[in-house]
C-alpha cells in the first residue's frame, strides 16, 4: 500500500463574502503519511479549519473548491458526489470539533451515539462495539468506562466529553483523522489529560491526524511537522523541533514571542489601598453553599491585580460582587478609604464611574444597533455632562488614544473587527474617567497577536493615567505578561495570594504548582515530560487530590 | 432619494406588496374624490350584475360596491391600524417594563395576562362592546387592549434575551434608568421581531374588526366597511349573486401585501442574505 495516505495539491477554496467569491484557501498543498500528525497553526481567518476540512472533502456552506485535487489512498475527491464522499467520511476520515458539547446529540447516550457511525457503515455489531467503546474509552483514560458509556453528554465534564469524542472518531477505525481545536474550550488543566489521551490513542492506533489549532504551543506538542497558515497562504512549514528551534519567517517568530514579558512596566509609587475587599462571601439566590468565600484582597493604587482560577472558581463571581451586580453576604469592600454600597441601584453616580468593567465578549458589550460614537459618548454625557461639539472632540481623542482612526466613530460594532471592538470597550471604560478598571478575560476570545496588542493598550493607558485594573483571567501566560499581583483562586477560595514574583517562584501552593505546570511550553516534548512527572507523584503521593 | 434606496432594496414580491399598500392607502385619504357616488348613495337596483353599469355591481340595497369598497379601506384600514398601534403601544411598553424590571412585577403583569389571553378574542370583544356600545373610540380600545396581551408576551420573551446580553449590564453598571434602558438599549434591538409581529397582528385585527362588522357589532351603518360588506352582501351567494367576493378579495389582498412587505423587512434586518 502506497505510504502517502492524502495529497493535497494546489487546493483553492473560495468563500461567498457578502456576494462575492474570495479565495480564503490559496493554492495549499499538504500531504500525510500514515502514522503521521500534521499541525495547522494560524489564527482565526487564517484558513486553517477549511483546508483541514478539505481531507474529509467537504467544504462549509457558503464555500466551494475552485481547483486543486485532493487525493485520498489515491483516489481523487474533488468532484465526487456527496453519497460516495459520504462512505469516506466518518469511515475512512473523522472529525473532532472544537466544542464537543455542542457536537453531541443531548439525548442519546455516549454509547448510542458512538455506535452509530460503525454499526450503520456495517462495519461491527452491536456487541462488538461496545467492546471496541469500552476498550476505546479505557485508552483514553475515562475512568470507569462500563459507568461513562451510558451516561448522556450532559451528565459528564467537558474535557471526557472531548476525549468520548475522540473514542467515536477513533471507533470506526479511521485512517485519518481530523482535530479542530479539541482543547480550546477546556481549562488548561483538563487541557493537558485530554492532550495525553489524544497523543497516546493516535499512537496507539497508529492513524494520521491532522491537528488545527492557533496555539503553537499545543501544536508542537502533538505534529510531527507544522504548517503555518495566514490568511489562506502558507507562511512556513517544517519539522516540528526546527520549526520552534528555528523559525524562518517573522511571522512565525512573533506568534513565538507572543506573551513574553514586558519590561517597561509602569511601577506606581502611590501606595495607597484602592479598592479593599474584606471577608467577603457571595451566594447565587437559590444556592445552598457560598460561591465566593471569605475573600480578602487589597488592591493598590496604579497597580494590576490578577486573579487566576479555573471556570468555575468564582473569579467572575467577584467582579460582581465588586459592581454592586451581587451583594455580598458577608463581609464588606472599601473603595478609597470609604464604605462602597452593596447594591448597585443604591451606589453614588461618582462610584459608579470610578469603576469601569470591560467585558470578554466584546461583540455582545455593545449595543449592535448603536454608533460607536454613541457607545463611547454616551458615559460622557452621562457622567460629565458633555454635549455635541465637546462630546465629539473627546470621543476622537478618546479613539486616537486606543489606537483607532477617528472616522470609526460614525460606525457600528458589527463593522469592526475582534481587536477594535475590544479596544472602543476600553474607550468606553476610560471615557468615565475611572479609577479602577475590571477587565474580565478581556483577551480571552482574541487572536494571539491581538490579544498582544489589547495587553499592551492597557499597560500603556496604566502609565500614562495611573489607572488601577483587576485583572480576572484564566490565563496564566498573560498574568506573567501584566500582573503586579496575582491571587489564585480555586472553588470559590484564594489559594494563595501575593506579589507575582512570589507567587511565580517555588515553592508554590499545590493548586497553583498544578496551575503553572499545566501552561503549554514551547518545547516539543513538554507535554510528554509534563505527564511522566505526573504519573510518577501521583504513584508516590496517592493522597494528591488535584489530578 | 430615500425613497428609490428603499425600492431598490426591495424585491419583486415585497415591491408588489409595497404597491398595494400604496393603491390602498390613496383609495383611503382620496375617498371622496375618487369614489363615482356618495358613501350611502343608492344609485340603482339591488345586486345590479358586475361588469354591467356599475364596475362592480350594486350592493343588497343598491349601493355601488366600488364606491363602498373605496370608503371601506379609508375605515377599515384606519381602524385596524389605530387599535393596532394601541396594542403595540401598551402591549411593548409593559413587556418591557416586565422583562427588565423582573421579579414580583413581572409575575403580576404576566399572570394577568395569562388570565386575559385564556378568553377567546372574539366572545372578550363581543362582551365589552355589547356592554360599552360600539362607537369607534371604543371599538379601538376595546380590540386594542385585547390585543396588547399576545404583544406582551413577545415583547418580552424579545426585551428577556436582549436583557442579559453584556451591553445592558454595561448601562445598568453605569447607573442608567430603566426608561433608558428600555427606550435605548432593548427597544431598538427589539424593533425587527416586534415589527414582524405587527404586520401579522394588524392582520388579525383586521380581520377582528371585519368579523366583528359581520356579527353587527363593528362599524356601524351606513359606514361602509368591508367586513360589513361581506356579511351584507352574503345573502346573495344562495341567489347566484357573488358580490359579497369583493371586499372579501380586499381584506385577502391586504393581507397579503402587508406580509409581503413585512417579511422582506424581517429577512433585511435579520442580516439574511438573500440566497438564503
Amino acid at each position: 500500500m502506497n505510504r502517502q495516505l492524502l495529497e493535497v495539491n494546489d487546493l483553492l477554496i473560495d468563500a461567498d463574502i457578502e456576494g462575492n467569491w474570495k479565495p480564503i484557501v490559496n493554492s495549499l498543498s499538504m500531504t500525510l503519511d500514515r502514522g503521521e500528525v500534521v499541525g495547522l497553526i494560524g489564527e482565526s481567518g487564517a484558513g486553517k479549519s477549511t483546508f483541514g476540512l478539505c481531507a474529509l472533502g467537504y467544504t462549509k456552506p457558503g464555500c466551494r473548491i475552485v481547483s486543486g485535487s485532493i487525493k485520498f489512498n489515491g483516489v481523487e475527491l474533488v468532484g465526487k458526489s456527496d453519497s460516495e464522499l459520504r462512505n469516506i467520511r466518518g469511515n475512512k476520515v473523522a472529525y473532532v470539533a472544537q466544542s464537543a458539547a455542542a457536537s453531541f446529540n443531548p439525548a442519546h447516550t455516549l454509547f448510542e451515539q458512538f455506535a452509530e457511525s460503525p454499526v450503520q457503515h456495517g462495519k461491527m455489531s452491536l456487541e462488538k462495539a461496545r467492546v471496541s467503546c469500552i476498550e476505546l474509552f479505557q485508552q483514553l483514560n475515562l475512568p470507569d468506562p462500563e459507568f461513562i458509556c451510558e451516561r448522556y453528554p450532559h451528565q459528564v465534564s467537558g474535557g471526557q466529553l472531548q476525549r468520548a469524542m475522540t473514542a467515536m472518531a477513533l471507533g470506526s477505525n479511521p485512517d485519518i483523522i481530523v482535530f479542530d481545536e479539541p482543547t480550546t474550550a477546556l481549562d488548561v488543566t483538563t487541557q493537558i489529560e485530554v492532550l495525553g489521551a489524544i497523543k497516546g490513542a493516535v499512537k496507539a492506533y497508529n492513524v494520521a491526524a491532522i491537528y488545527i489549532s492557533h496555539d503553537l504551543a499545543l501544536v508542537a506538542q502533538m505534529a510531527d511537522r507544522i504548517l503555518v497558515l495566514r490568511y489562506g497562504n502558507l507562511v512556513e512549514e517544517g519539522n516540528a523541533i526546527d520549526l520552534l528551534s528555528n523559525p524562518q519567517k517573522t511571522y512565525t517568530k512573533q506568534l513565538l514571542n507572543v506573551r513574553s514579558q514586558r519590561d517597561a512596566k509602569y511601577h506606581s509609587t502611590d501606595d495607597s489601598v484602592q479598592l479593599s475587599i474584606k471577608n467577603v462571601s457571595a451566594r447565587y439566590l437559590g444556592m445552598e453553599f457560598n460561591v465566593l468565600e471569605k475573600i480578602n484582597i487589597d488592591i493598590m493604587k496604579g497597580k494590576t491585580v490578577a486573579v487566576v482560577g479555573e471556570s468555575g472558581s468564582g473569579k467572575s463571581t467577584l467582579a460582581r460582587v465588586i459592581t454592586g451586580l451581587l451583594p455580598p453576604n458577608k463581609g464588606s469592600i472599601k473603595f478609597n478609604d470609604r464604605p462602597l454600597t452593596p447594591e448597585l441601584y443604591a451606589r453614588p453616580r461618582e462610584d459608579l464611574q470610578s469603576i469601569q468593567m470591560i467585558y470578554q465578549m466584546a461583540d455582545v458589550a455593545m449595543n449592535p444597533r448603536h454608533k460607536i460614537k454613541e457607545i463611547i459618548g454616551r458615559p460622557l454625557q452621562f457622567y460629565l455632562g458633555m454635549e455635541s461639539d465637546a462630546q465629539n472632540r473627546r470621543v476622537s481623542e478618546l479613539l486616537h488614544q486606543i489606537e483607532l482612526p477617528e472616522e470609526f466613530s460614525e460606525r457600528y460594532p458589527a463593522q469592526l473587527s475582534g481587536g477594535e471592538k475590544q479596544r472602543v470597550c476600553i474607550a468606553r471604560a476610560l471615557a468615565a474617567n475611572p479609577e479602577l478598571i475590571i477587565c474580565d478575560e478581556v483577551t480571552s476570545a482574541l487572536d494571539q497577536l491581538v490579544a498582544e496588542g489589547i495587553l499592551d493598550l492597557l499597560l500603556n493607558l496604566q502609565k500614562n493615567l495611573g489607572i488601577t485594573y483587576l485583572f480576572i483571567t484564566h490565563d496564566l501566560a498573560t498574568v506573567k505578561a501584566i500582573a503586579d499581583e496575582i491571587v489564585v483562586m480555586h472553588e470559590g477560595k484564594i489559594v494563595e495570594q501575593g506579589p507575582k514574583e512570589e507567587i511565580l517562584s517555588p515553592p508554590h501552593a499545590p493548586y497553583t504548582e498544578l496551575l503553572l505546570s499545566s501552561i503549554p511550553e514551547m518545547d516539543a516534548g513538554w507535554l510528554d515530560k509534563i505527564i511522566d512527572q505526573r504519573k510518577y507523584s501521583n504513584n508516590n503521593n496517592s493522597e494528591n487530590n488535584c489530578f | 432619494m430615500y425613497l428609490f434606496i428603499f425600492w431598490n432594496g426591495l424585491n419583486f414580491s415585497a415591491r408588489i406588496g409595497l404597491i398595494i399598500i400604496i393603491s390602498l392607502a390613496v383609495c383611503g385619504i382620496f375617498a371622496p374624490w375618487l369614489a363615482p357616488y356618495e358613501e350611502s348613495q343608492i344609485v340603482g337596483d339591488v345586486w345590479e350584475p358586475i361588469g354591467g353599469k356599475f364596475i362592480f355591481g350594486t350592493d343588497q340595497i343598491g349601493r355601488d360596491i366600488l364606491t363602498r369598497l373605496i370608503f371601506g379601506a379609508r375605515n377599515t384600514i384606519a381602524l385596524a391600524l389605530l387599535a393596532t398601534t394601541v396594542a403595540f403601544f401598551a402591549g411593548a411598553l409593559l413587556g418591557f417594563i416586565a422583562a427588565t424590571m423582573g421579579g414580583i412585577i413581572d409575575q403580576v403583569l404576566s399572570r394577568l395576562v395569562d388570565v386575559c389571553i385564556s378568553i377567546p378574542t372574539l366572545i372578550a370583544s363581543l362582551i365589552f362592546l355589547s356592554a360599552l356600545g360600539t362607537d369607534v373610540k371604543t371599538l379601538i380600545l376595546v380590540i386594542g387592549i385585547i390585543y396588547t396581551m399576545p404583544v406582551f408576551r413577545i415583547a418580552r420573551a424579545v426585551a428577556m434575551d436582549i436583557e442579559v446580553m453584556d451591553y445592558v449590564e454595561v448601562s445598568r453598571l453605569r447607573g442608567e434608568s430603566l426608561w433608558w434602558i428600555m427606550q435605548k438599549e432593548i427597544l431598538p434591538n427589539a424593533l425587527t421581531p416586534l415589527a414582524a409581529e405587527f404586520g401579522l397582528r394588524f392582520c388579525f385585527v383586521f380581520l377582528l374588526i371585519s368579523s366583528l362588522s359581520f356579527l353587527g357589532l363593528g362599524l356601524q351603518p351606513p359606514l361602509a366597511d368591508w367586513g360589513a360588506m361581506v356579511r351584507g352582501n352574503a345573502d346573495g351567494i344562495a341567489w347566484g349573486f357573488y358580490h359579497s367576493l369583493l371586499p372579501a378579495a380586499c381584506i385577502a389582498i391586504l393581507t397579503i401585501a402587508i406580509n409581503l412587505l413585512i417579511d422582506r423587512w424581517v429577512h433585511k434586518a435579520s442580516g439574511l442574505r438573500d440566497d438564503q
